[in-house]
């Protein structure tokens, strides 16, 4: 069979590709469009690494194939930020030192948006159980939890820490 | 080398057609959460992959004659964020709610997560335990199956090459019926059950149950309904000689295996604490002393 | 010079890592993300037995499918001759490398590479790998550590003798060495005692389990230069190995530091660089590989699993005056593992008259462990601080207290040797004392433990840069990599010593061709030994400057001081000139003797070592057994802390990975000796909902041998941690767990058996 021809919107942008059924979404990002922030930890959906927002719904593009875009609108880490202003799960990961080898980095903010999007202010117990499909090998997930509710209350227009 | 071809039909009927003309293994593709992990460690190599989410209703959620529909391939997301069915299922809701991540959560579905024919799977319990009705769709015409007659053996099931699942029916809810689902896993999140519960009553105004249906995952070759445990409850209240018989009824039942997530022993011990702590929660719920989920 | 009572301005606070945006945007570059024109895919054959003789690899269905374009099995490589070299962060045999890499006559572990192939995709790789046709004589394996150590145990290596025991051994076995360490004189010690507690404690392997499994991409050119880009710990390490398993000089390779998605010691030795060049060069095309998570846990090191008896003699003050401890260590398939360390760690944290510790190190099927954090140390302290905990509950004492009194300070002689210096073991008890954690009353259910770690710290080969560029910003190049914020605590020591903002100063990691040799970023060293390159290059950039500055005044560089960035005169009578800052200087750098820079290359003695206590409140559910971390707090002596955040981050995620390996963590064999678990799934690492909040406490008792008093932080805080679980679970049941992981159903099981309901 001869590969898919595929037209779905990528952060915003209409794009078309080709590809083949077995290459996933996370295949068809990296492989296909040269879009390498999404990571690939597992491939088994265990690690989140490659968590993507497809049609509002927080994804592992590792569990989604490539044809399944069609028609959908996806956004990856890559258009998280608007241009180049860091969105602000981004700027408190840095404030906060949420990281230290990024490896799982752009799955966590990616995460952290839909948790976010869909209930902006989250206790920590649920902020700890949204994303317990990201594993953070290096954190201990102290950094990252702060700086998930940092950035919380940021965007509901609270200063306090 | 073999191609994977893939199908993204638009009607029953296509999808049908799909899969009775595969000359090799063709696999219905709804959430995907555990057929790509399989495909892409070769334990299973597909020749057809029927994408049925395009096909109208096998996602969504709508209320029937008292009851609710829910579609095959529906996103667990998608039934959790559903106040009818939190309120009515919540045992259900829950279950599905464990499958995985927050990201699994937005792919997985009832139906994959019963055709995967797991016995540790998550949302299968409850869905035994709710009675719930699968309506299947092949080259012979629409049935409608009761859950539990779908899974045959891990990894396999009752259903024809060329059927696959619609729509979950759950029946209407007398007065004081809820369900609740625990599993048990070594951490608090991402394991797979090694042991499950879903628990589902329907108490009288004195709080003594007058219908149960208790059914345990990972504690035999498939999700088991155990109607000792039923027994246990039915004609009783919660109270500390019911959830004795209870917890006895739920271990008498356990036939697991030793694996890497548990053995024999732990299993079967730890079937009958939950068995308890399911019933608790659910007479509560049934009673109208908590609402919705516990987690 | 040194920094350590001056006023600072940078270092000590927590500006935004300047390779930051990269991580948050997804720009950062990992090996995995890299490619090359015309590029290929690379894929490694595995074995699926623990153990059999290679009777027969045919590869010519595999080179026949279309798309594959090479094929390489252990005949494409050198046999290399035994020869022992100490790199990364434990001995290392380049024999044995060379066959880890890809085997020779034998497969000694489920996963151990025998072959690879490159096509043009990974499907093809895929099924090339399917259509390699070997014939395997099956053989006896052995899994576990004291099976290995039995008369009748089968042999993995008929040439392995057992070295480090009199009279020499004769007969090939498993165990690799024996090492003593003895102090004073045990017998009399014990014989000295009021009370003698003992214990034996058994550790299953764990894996470092960084998130990104190895990857790397190479390039032959016909001219036989190699180009690799590989996310590793080192890439000179890289480079060197990659040289030395291919017989070619080192200069013909370049290697690129790609990011490094965690490493935890696990990537201070190569697996991939190797076979994808040796791919390359068949192919003439650059090759990639990146293996999946299943060949990160079948064919990458885990830590090693162990058995450790202590036994501790005590006088009824709770001075202690005898310590011995017999430690038995998996290598894995290759001799190798951190037994050293593991005899040197256990009693370190303590002033000891009397002291007898024999390790032994020990072959058997498993994959060859591979150095993790710390490596050794958590094994060693899980048994003896276990132990102290039994003991301080013999004594009816304060389990602090029974620290304190036993305590190492400087001038304690080791029972390995060297004698501690500049420590701050008694200032990170004392923390621990007023800290309100320890102060607060246990909850009621639950239970407490402390427990206590030690590691050594390394310093070594650094080589750093720092550069004036021609607009006047900084950019300081390192050979380290950067594995968890080093860029950061670099560029802040070389901003701090030529008086800029942190911004001010870009870090970089510099490739094998660019920058003089630098050892692997492990031990705990770079931002002790690299951080020292960069201060002392950037002292001497600062005098540079001030030389610069002299000769544009035309006055002597004695008169001209440097601070905020900016040249002065010194006083009055050095003349009245406006200020001259960097922006000034590099303007006229030309003219003034050309670019400014300056290189150090050093191997930095005195890295200090470390001493750290955790204290942690578990509860238990009696019923499923199940181990829930209430709270938990990190108390450590990190010298000076350079940029707090992320040495608070080492503490809580060494941390974090201590629990994992105290609670669920473990590789699980079958019958066969295959590998149960070779996932995230159920290899358990701790996920977010599993862990507290982690308080991490920072002393800082600073390291006069480092310009800003810096220790090594990243190991010590996966020492203590195991215990700490341990003896809360303890408190909490009243049971003591001597075995790992302390998973439910070895915790239900031993409330049965103390209940009397087995």
């Amino acid at each position: 069979m001869s590969k898919h021809h595929v037209t779905t919107t990528i952060n915003g942008e209409p794009t078309e590709y080709l590809c083949e059924t077995q290459q996933t979404m996370l295949d068809t990002l990296r492989d296909v469009l040269g879009l390498t922030g999404s990571k690939e930890g597992c491939a088994s959906g265990d690690c989140g690494a490659c968590s993507i927002i497809v049609d509002g719904r927080l994804v592992c593009s590792c569990l989604m194939l490539g044809v399944e875009a069609e028609g959908k609108a996806i956004t990856t880490i890559e258009g998280i930020a608007e241009g180049d202003k860091l969105h602000p799960v981004q700027q408190k990961f840095l404030e906060h030192a949420a990281l230290q080898c990024g490896f799982c980095t752009p799955g966590f903010i990616v995460a952290t948006k839909a948790l976010l999007d869909e209930n902006p202010n989250p206790t920590e117990t649920e902020a700890r159980y949204w994303l317990a499909g990201n594993l953070c090998r290096c954190t201990g997930y102290d950094k990252i939890i702060r700086a998930v509710m940092d950035a919380a209350a940021e965007m509901r227009g609270e200063t306090v820490r | 080398m073999p191609t994977l071809n893939y199908a993204a039909p638009s009607t029953v009927d296509e999808a049908v057609k799909l899969l009775a003309g595969a000359s090799g293994l063709a696999k219905v593709l709804s959430g995907g959460t555990d057929l790509l992990v399989q495909m892409r460690s070769g334990r299973l190599k597909p020749e057809l992959i029927v994408d049925t989410k395009k096909i109208p209703g096998i996602i969504g959620i709508r209320q029937e004659n008292g009851g609710f529909v829910v579609g095959a391939a529906t996103p667990g997301a998608v039934v959790e964020a559903d106040a009818g069915m939190t309120a009515a299922w919540p045992g259900v809701v829950e279950g599905l709610d464990l499958i995985g991540s927050t990201q699994i959560q937005g792919r997985c579905s009832l139906a994959g997560n019963l055709c995967n024919a797991s016995p540790a799977a998550d949302s299968v319990p409850a869905l035994f335990a709710a009675g719930a009705i699968a309506v299947v769709v092949g080259s012979n015409g629409r049935r409608e199956v009761p859950v539990e007659q779908i899974p045959a053996s891990p990894g396999r099931t009752t259903l024809a090459k060329d059927e696959f699942i619609l729509e979950f029916r759950f029946p209407p809810r007398p007065a004081r019926s809820s369900d609740a689902y625990l599993r048990f896993i070594p951490r608090t999140e991402m394991d797979i059950a090694v042991v499950g519960c879903g628990i589902n009553v329907t108490l009288d105004e004195k709080g003594v149950c007058t219908a149960a249906r208790v059914a345990l995952g990972a504690v035999a070759p498939t999700v088991l309904l155990v109607q000792d445990a039923a027994d246990a409850l039915i004609g009783h209240t919660l109270d500390e000689e019911t959830l004795k018989k209870l917890d006895a009824a739920a271990r008498a039942a356990c036939k697991p295996i030793n694996d890497k997530r548990g053995t024999i022993e732990y299993r079967t011990k730890v079937a009958g604490v939950l068995a308890r702590r399911v019933a608790a929660i659910a007479f509560d719920r049934a009673m109208g002393k908590t609402q919705g989920k516990t987690h | 010079m040194n920094y350590i009572v001056s006023d600072l301005k940078v270092v000590g606070t927590r500006p935004v890592r300047p390779d930051g945006v990269d991580k948050v945007t997804g720009r950062a570059v990992f090996a995995a993300d890299t490619r090359g024109a015309g590029m290929l895919w690379g894929k490694i054959l595995r074995s699926p037995h623990a153990h059999a003789r290679i009777v027969s690899i045919d590869t010519s269905k595999a080179a026949a499918l279309p798309g594959v374009k090479a094929v390489v099995t252990g005949a494409d490589f050198p046999d290399i001759p035994s020869e022992e070299a100490f790199v990364g962060e434990g001995p290392m045999n380049f024999r044995d490398l060379s066959r880890n890499v890809m085997a020779r006559g034998k497969v000694l572990y489920e996963g151990h590479a025998l072959a690879a192939v490159a096509a043009s995709t990974q499907a093809i790789c895929d099924q090339a790998l399917d259509l390699i046709d070997v014939q395997y004589e099956v053989l006896p394996f052995v899994i576990e550590v004291e099976a290995a150590m039995a008369p009748d145990a089968p042999v993995l290596h008929d040439d392995l003798f057992t070295s480090g025991v009199e009279p020499k051994a004769t007969k090939a076995s498993n165990i690799a060495k024996v090492v003593t360490f003895k102090k004073g004189d045990i017998e009399a010690g014990f014989k000295d005692a009021e009370v003698i507690v003992e214990g034996r404690y058994t550790t299953e392997p764990v894996h470092q389990a960084y998130i990104e499994p190895h990857a790397c991409l190479a390039t032959y050119a016909p001219d036989g230069q190699i180009t690799i880009h590989a996310s590793s710990q080192g890439h000179f390490m890289i480079r060197a190995y990659t040289a030395k398993l291919l017989g070619i000089d080192m200069a013909n390779i370049r290697v690129n530091p790609a990011e490094i998605g965690g490493g935890f010691g696990g990537k201070t030795l190569i697996y991939l660089e190797p076979v994808a060049v040796a791919l390359s060069k068949k192919t003439g095309r650059p090759v990639k590989i990146q293996m999946t998570r299943e060949e990160v846990f079948r064919g990458s090191g885990p830590t090693s699993g162990a058995t450790v008896e202590v036994k501790i003699g005590a006088k009824k003050d709770g001075t202690i005056v005898a310590a011995q401890q017999v430690l038995k260590f998996q290598a894995g398939a290759f001799p190798g593992s951190p037994i050293n360390p593991g005899c040197m760690c256990g009693f370190a944290m303590y002033d000891l008259p009397n002291v007898d510790v024999v390790g032994y190190d020990v072959v058997s099927n498993r994959p060859k462990v591979a150095a993790y954090r710390a490596p050794g140390a958590p094994i060693t302290s899980f048994a003896v601080e276990s132990l102290m905990d039994d003991l301080a509950r013999k004594l009816e004492m304060d389990p602090l207290v029974l620290r304190q009194k036993n305590a190492a300070k400087n001038g304690t002689k080791t029972h390995y040797g060297p004698t501690h210096v500049n420590i701050g073991f008694e200032q990170v008890l004392a923390a621990v004392e007023s800290h309100p954690h320890w102060k607060t009353p246990v909850k009621p259910g639950q239970g407490r433990g402390l427990a206590t770690g030690f590691w050594f710290n390394i310093g070594g080969e650094s080589t750093a840069q720092v550069h004036v560029n021609e607009d006047g910003s900084i950019t300081a190049a390192t050979g380290s990599p950067d594995i968890g914020g080093s860029r950061a605590s670099i560029g802040m020591m070389v901003a701090e010593v030529l008086g800029v903002p942190a911004e001010r100063v870009r870090t970089v990691v510099a490739d094998t061709a660019s920058i003089g040799f630098t050892h692997v970023t492990g031990g705990s060293r770079v931002t002790f030994a690299t951080g020292m390159a960069a201060t002392q290059a950037a002292e001497k950039v600062v005098d540079e400057l001030k030389k610069r500055a002299a000769m544009i005044w035309e006055i002597p560089v004695e008169a001209v001081d440097w601070h905020e960035g900016m040249a002065f005169p010194a006083g009055s009578n050095a003349g009245a000139f406006e200020p001259l800052d960097l922006a000034a200087l590099a303007l006229k750098a030309a003219r003034t003797g050309g670019p400014i820079n300056a290189e150090v290359a050093l191997n930095a003695q005195g890295a200090g070592a470390g001493f750290g206590a955790h204290i942690c409140d578990v509860s238990v559910d009696r019923e499923t057994g199940q181990v829930t971390i209430e709270r938990y707090t990190a108390v450590q002596d990190v010298g000076k802390a350079i940029h707090p955040s992320y040495v608070e981050g080492q503490i809580q995620g060494g941390a974090a990975q201590g629990i994992g390996w105290a609670l669920n963590e473990e590789y699980i064999y079958n019958s066969k000796g295959q590998l149960e678990n070779p996932g995230f799934l159920d290899y358990r690492c701790p996920v977010a909902s599993d862990l507290p909040l982690i308080e991490a406490v920072l002393v800082e008792v600073p390291n006069p041998r480092h310009p800003f008093g810096a220790r090594g932080v990243g190991e010590v805080p996966i020492v203590p941690p195991m215990a700490a679980v341990a003896n809360a679970i303890r408190d909490a049941i009243g049971i003591r767990m001597p075995s790992l992981p302390m998973s439910p159903p070895k915790v239900r099981k031993a409330l049965d058996l103390a209940n009397g309901d087995d």
